[in-house]
């Protein structure tokens, strides 16, 4: 399989970090170990730095700048030194790509730092895509699901990589029901689930009709926020998967809410 | 307005998800200004060319402000007619019954106007004894309601085609005339309006772009009620902002192109014209009196700040249209005539920070509104800009303060943040589902511990049993 390396990194595998987002690492351990497996498949030297813990877009959303910008730099130290960082959450990622840089236009020494580690984020069906990612050998997928792709709006408008998660499920041989409007917001928006509940709930509902609509029985997406917004509003029993594990067939205890 | 303006914003977006008839109203029109907006998009080819375009006009024109305003004063001095400066909203209505007052006039006809809206000038000049009469079809059947608008390009988009038909019964002598299609609720609203344009003493309009080189107006309506009140009265009164002052009728056009295809998805409106002054002695017809007012109402003071884009927008709705927000609680809710995001940016840098806390807040970042909106303009950063101000004024409410500062301060220390996030693991496992909102199923965490000390884990384990057995699986 041919890859992209960065092109002096030929002599020692390339090194990739998995950013794992902090919900992912609480609430939805088994994302990490998929992601880790598909990074490793494309013949990556997969770290987890132990330091990382959240991009700080809690923070960051509320107007907290300067503590936002105290979160950025402890990740930014965190993610320092690999070739690639690899962020299973387009939000998250979106955050490191776009926003970090943003945070320091005051100071030129973390600007220069931010800046790099943003050139080197990509959001994980970003990454895959672009290394050439293939299903190989992997165990046939043993789902029947027909899944619904929901397209969460990070990966649509931050870090633009919601087409390459449809075209790898597709690659994957994974059965896609075709869900409509699916430019349209699940309702997640971090704090907003909780600040407005009645409000984001009932955006959920519609996303879950919309999802019932086109007789998908399994929702999948590249950010486990909106699957989990999706997931406590569900009342028909869908099946919820990251799109890392859909890819990596590793969802074989699929859940039920 | 609301009684509670926008700070009554979570009690007024749960009545609106309660009520069944706004919903339905909502879901029709709405889906319709989506769709069609694609298609007229999607039949230009350069659209993204012409929204730069667009852009750049409007981005010249509010770095010369001052001297195109003067400049447009002077051509429409030059062509016959008036401009009035207005600093607050009652200065605006004040210029607006003086001029009522000199002209003998009485009876007024008013096309759509956000500024009037903005000034609450109806209520204001019924007050002072005018007779006034809304000629645009929503902003009449809102006015017979006794409602603000819930849209700034339809601001009765709210009502469903029943509740229009009850209106009409309530207030109109029907006789024979029937009510059962648009087609008679439409025929049933001009028979009423024609009385009022033919009989009115004054007409007041809005205005979406002023032109400096030539001292003229644009004013684009689908309805012509717009040119009626323009042309039939005695009298012309424009109410308008300073911040939709261009250079050119060039750049008028810049903005015209983009302005229709993202505000009703047409290619052009049904009706653009120009005025540019009193009735000349070689017209056909025209007002013997032509009179501009210019409001500014705090925007002046937005010009050099990080909002200054906001001046950039051409009240097109195309944000209201997309916003998930928006379509699923409707205008009303947002306490105040601008809704949506262009309104959560807006009302509160118009009216106060503290008059519209909730606003800022209530997006959930999805960043529709920018893709969609014509001039570029970036909502949701200046959204969370506005959010930032009310955290520097200690204006959020103090447990989303010290529980998002608490987050962030554990999110330096990753050993603190990895014992917290352990324990709310723990939390959520045993978290009761009464302690959930009433909708939602409690989420429960899957594994048994976080990611990164299973990979913690893993990496001791795997230096210990690397010699044995290899390299290990991801799984
Ligand atoms: S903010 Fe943009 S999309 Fe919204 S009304 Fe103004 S110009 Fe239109």
């Amino acid at each position: 399989m041919k890859n992209n390396h960065m092109p002096d990194q030929a002599k020692r595998p390339p090194t990739a970090a998995l950013y794992i987002t902090c919900l992912a690492n609480s609430l939805r351990p088994e994302i990490g170990h998929a992601c880790v497996q598909l990074v490793e498949s494309l013949g990556f030297k997969v770290d987890v730095p132990l330091d990382q813990t959240c991009c700080g877009q809690p923070g960051y959303n509320a107007g907290h700048r300067d503590q936002a910008i105290a979160v950025a730099k402890t990740q930014i130290t965190a993610l320092q030194g690999y070739d690639w960082v690899v962020v299973p959450s387009g939000s998250c990622a979106g955050m490191i790509i776009n926003h970090y840089p943003r945070l320091f236009d005051q100071d030129t020494d973390w600007l220069e730092r931010a800046t790099r580690l943003a050139a080197r984020t990509r959001e994980l069906c970003q990454f895959l895509e672009e290394q050439g990612w293939h299903p190989g050998t992997r165990p046939q997928h043993r789902t029947q699901h027909a899944w619904a792709y929901h397209t969460s709006c990070s990966c649509r408008r931050e870090t633009h990589s919601h087409e390459q998660g449809h075209r790898l499920l597709l690659k994957a041989g994974i059965r896609l029901a075709h869900l409509h409007d699916q430019e349209v917001c699940c309702g997640f928006g971090g704090t907003f689930a909780a600040k407005f509940d009645p409000l984001s709930s009932r955006m959920g509902q519609k996303k879950l009709a919309a999802i019932e609509q086109c007789s998908a029985t399994g929702v999948t997406s590249a950010d486990l926020g909106c699957l989990l917004q999706l997931q406590s509003l569900d009342r028909s029993g869908l099946s919820f998967c990251h799109i890392a594990e859909l890819l990596a067939g590793t969802n074989a205890t699929e859940r039920q809410s | 307005m609301n009684k509670h303006g926008a700070n009554g914003f979570a009690a007024q977006s749960q009545q609106a998800l309660d009520d069944t008839a706004l919903q339905s109203a909502l879901g029709h029109a709405q889906s319709g200004f989506v769709k069609k907006r694609a298609q007229a998009i999607a039949m230009v080819d350069e659209f993204e060319q012409l929204k730069a375009n667009a852009q750049a006009a409007k981005r010249q024109a509010l770095a010369n402000l001052a001297p195109l305003l003067e400049q447009f004063e002077q051509n429409l001095i030059r062509n016959g007619g008036e401009v009035h400066w207005a600093q607050t909203p009652q200065e605006l209505n004040a210029t607006v019954m003086a001029i009522a007052r000199n002209a003998n006039g009485r009876r007024i006809i008013k096309g759509k106007s956000m500024i009037g809206e903005e000034c609450e000038l109806n209520a204001a000049l019924e007050s002072a004894g005018f007779d006034v009469v809304e000629s645009d079809l929503g902003e009449y059947i809102i006015q017979l309601a006794k409602e603000p608008p819930s849209h700034i390009i339809a601001p009765a988009i709210h009502k469903t085609r029943q509740q229009v038909a009850e209106l009409f019964r309530q207030y109109h002598a029907l006789g024979e005339r029937g009510l059962d299609a648009i087609s008679d609720l439409v025929g049933e609203a001009r028979t009423v309006l024609r009385e009022a344009f033919l009989t009115a003493d004054i007409g007041i309009t809005g205005a979406n772009v002023l032109v400096a080189e030539n001292g003229s107006i644009a004013l684009v309506t689908n309805e012509g009620n717009g040119d009626l009140s323009a042309t039939l009265p005695r009298v012309h009164i424009v109410v308008t902002s300073i911040e939709k002052v261009v250079a050119s009728m060039e750049d008028a056009s810049l903005i015209l192109e983009v302005l229709a295809r993202s505000a009703t998805g047409q290619h052009m409106s049904a009706y653009t014209s120009f005025y540019s002054g009193p009735r000349q002695a070689q017209d056909p017809d025209g007002p013997d009196q032509f009179h501009v007012i210019l409001l500014d109402n705090g925007r002046s003071e937005m010009l050099g700040t990080p909002f200054e884009p906001m001046l950039n927008c051409i009240k097109c709705g195309a944000c209201l249209n997309h916003c998930p927000v928006y379509t699923n609680v409707g205008g009303h809710a947002y306490g105040w005539v601008y809704p949506g995001p262009m309104g959560s940016v807006l009302t509160p840098l118009l009216q106060g920070l503290d008059a519209a806390l909730p606003l800022p807040n209530a997006s959930t970042f999805c960043g529709r509104c920018e893709e969609v909106c014509p001039m570029g303009i970036p909502l949701p950063d200046l959204l969370r800009q506005l959010r930032a101000q009310q955290h520097e004024q200690k204006r959020e409410p103090r447990r989303w303060r010290w529980g998002l500062t608490l987050y962030s301060r554990l999110s330096r220390h990753p050993r603190l943040f990895s014992w917290n996030l352990r324990l709310s693991r723990a939390m959520l496992r045993w978290l009761p589902q009464r302690a959930w909102p009433n909708q939602r199923t409690p989420i429960r965490p899957s594994g048994d511990t976080t990611f990164l000390e299973q990979w913690r884990t893993r990496a001791q384990n795997g230096l210990k049993n690397a010699a044995q057995n290899g390299p290990q699986q991801g799984k």
